[in-house]
């Protein structure tokens, strides 16, 4: 029993991480390639299957006339909406969900659950709803195609996934800290900034990956919020899958936006292992 | 703490969130019931005929329905189950364990339309590698272009993407679990089988649950995925609801009925979730 379920789990284990990373070891062989290597077949390896070239990742520089593909603007466009948008969303997301977990609202029917579940319940709508009216919204005060309008709609997405954690993460720092602070002379906005907030890093650090995450990741809307001005990494590089793919490019430029997040995951896992996660993730 | 002050928290976050959605949502409601699209921009009224077009002529639309709920429940399903599975495997005895740990959450961290753009590469018919292994066997499927395995395409690729999620709340659930029940278990006897099926399992199952419902809600707004690797096709073959919606608004303009499409497919949405929660819960936390 002990032995042969041991040999299954490390066989399913090694099975998934192939699956896992195949489609990464085909693209960084792909990316070291040129036309000719390409259009003959399926090849594997450097050197043995094709003569590996850095045309793919040169293309990365050039601009699309000289046959490039021009991802370092919408690189730098991509970090900036990611950061900016999460940042705000962290930090009215963060103050909100203090409210949420610390005092009582009551408005009629509506209560502390019901302001929590109009914030997460965004995450709920399809994109597709809200596409159609920001597309409107955003032409009628020209914010179309700009990192301005891009930001404001990164919020919507974001702001829900901060609250989200944030209050759960909150409802487990024990409320003696804040009470404590305020005998000790501090106001509401000191016992909040000086005493609760050092003690809720863990909490803001997994809000702000899965804010990055999310917010990274996102092509829908600037899919369609955005034309030639501002352009994001995904949609840049989708736009390059036409008929006549250079595969040797696109694939140098998937690398390139799928790598900064990977490490997210190293520190997601730590965060896992101490503990830290189980709660902010419910 | 009963004074002003918590507004000042609270209603930072909820003025701009509402502030920014006010607008699309009451528009959003207004619009279906007008007749914009290209030809004639404008908020003029015609009352739920976009309704009434929607229930009884479109019948692209509840096809793009039915194919989104088996896609959805399906790809979730499989998710929870290979999920489930490498959780408890990298739960604890083994080798390696951070780098397994590691290496199975790096897809969700990935775009999913960029990776699915290098799906496209391997799935491709002639050049990929995955045909060029079974024309070994003197085979070329046609992945992306036969409207049974373009679907089974499209599932692959939302599993590779998406089992880390939820790998990564039950693992994160098993690694929350209190120690007494497993205690007991073992002196009482139980083998592994038994102590999941009386211990694991039903602990888990409300965070089961709640992982479920999370997948599901993102995983019933598939559409980046779709765009990418068969553009709905071969036909209509694997075209789902956002889509659809996508299309007739974005690429047809027509707004109006759009809209309404829109809203209607948002009200189908909470009821199925509202449901699909109920029987979970019964299914689930039976017996305890």
């Amino acid at each position: 029993m002990g032995l042969l379920y041991s040999t299954l789990k490390y066989l399913a284990v090694t099975l998934w991480s192939v699956f896992v990373i195949a489609p990464f070891l085909w693209a960084i062989s792909t990316s070291f390639k040129d036309f000719q290597s390409v259009t003959n077949g399926a090849t594997y390896i450097p050197w043995v299957d094709f003569e590996p070239t850095l045309e793919g990742w040169r293309a990365l520089w050039k601009s699309p006339a000289q046959g490039g593909v021009a991802i370092v603007e919408p690189f730098f466009n991509s970090v900036f909406v990611t950061a900016a948008g999460s940042a705000i969303s962290i930090v009215l997301g963060t103050l909100a969900a203090y409210a949420l977990s610390r005092f009582t609202f009551k408005a009629g029917p509506i209560r502390n659950g019901d302001i929590t579940f109009f914030f997460i319940s965004q995450r709920i709508m399809p994109p597709v709803v809200l596409a159609i009216p920001f597309f409107i919204m955003l032409g009628k005060f020209s914010l179309l195609d700009t990192l301005m309008g891009l930001i404001l709609v990164y919020i919507v997405l974001l702001m829900p996934i901060a609250v989200w954690i944030m209050v759960d993460f909150f409802n487990k720092v024990p409320r003696e800290i804040d009470e404590t602070a305020l005998i000790d002379g501090c106001n509401p906005y000191q016992a909040f900034y000086k005493v609760v907030l050092p003690n809720s890093i863990p909490g803001i650090v997994v809000a702000g990956m899965f804010c990055m995450i999310f917010g990274w990741t996102d092509f829908f809307f600037s899919f369609i919020l955005t034309f030639t001005e501002v352009q994001l990494l995904p949609v840049a590089i989708v736009a390059l899958n036409s008929s006549i793919t250079p595969w040797w490019s696109l694939s140098a430029a998937a690398l390139v936006s799928v790598a900064p997040l990977v490490f997210v995951a190293f520190i997601v896992e730590r965060f896992l292992s101490k503990g830290n996660l189980s709660g902010a993730l419910k | 703490m009963n004074f002003k002050h918590k507004y000042m928290f609270l209603l930072p976050g909820l003025l701009v969130l509402l502030g920014i959605l006010i607008f699309p949502i009451g528009f959003t409601v207004r619009l279906s019931l007008s007749s914009w699209d290209s030809f004639y921009p404008g908020l003029d009224f015609i009352g739920i005929e976009n309704y009434i077009r929607l229930f009884t002529d479109d019948l692209r639309f509840w096809e793009a329905f039915g194919r989104l709920s088996m896609l959805s429940l399906t790809t979730v399903f499989l998710q929870y189950v290979i999920g489930f599975s490498l959780a408890l495997m990298v739960w604890k005895d083994i080798v390696f364990q951070r780098f397994f740990r590691v290496l199975f959450l790096i897809p969700m961290m990935t775009t999913p339309v960029i990776m699915t753009v290098i799906w496209r590469t391997v799935f491709h018919e002639s050049l990929g590698p995955v045909n060029d292994f079974f024309n070994l066997f003197g085979m070329n499927p046609l992945w992306l272009s036969s409207e049974i395995l373009a679907k089974f395409t499209v599932i692959l690729v939302e599993v590779w993407q998406w089992t880390p999620f939820m790998f990564l709340l039950l693992l994160a659930g098993l690694l929350s679990l209190p120690k007494e029940p497993y205690l007991a278990a073992s002196i009482d006897g139980a083998g592994p089988i038994r102590t999941f099926v009386y211990v694991t399992f039903p602990l888990m199952a409300p965070i089961s649950i709640g992982a479920i419902i999370i997948r599901l809600i993102e995983a019933s707004k598939i559409m980046d995925t779709v765009y990418v690797l068969t553009s709905g096709g071969p036909g209509t073959s694997t075209e789902t609801s956002s889509f659809y919606i996508f299309i007739k608004g974005l690429r047809e303009f027509q707004f109006g009925y759009s809209a309404a499409l829109s809203l209607t497919y948002l009200i189908i949405m909470i009821i199925s979730f509202t449901i699909i929660a109920k029987i979970l819960v019964k299914l689930m936390v039976r017996g305890n």
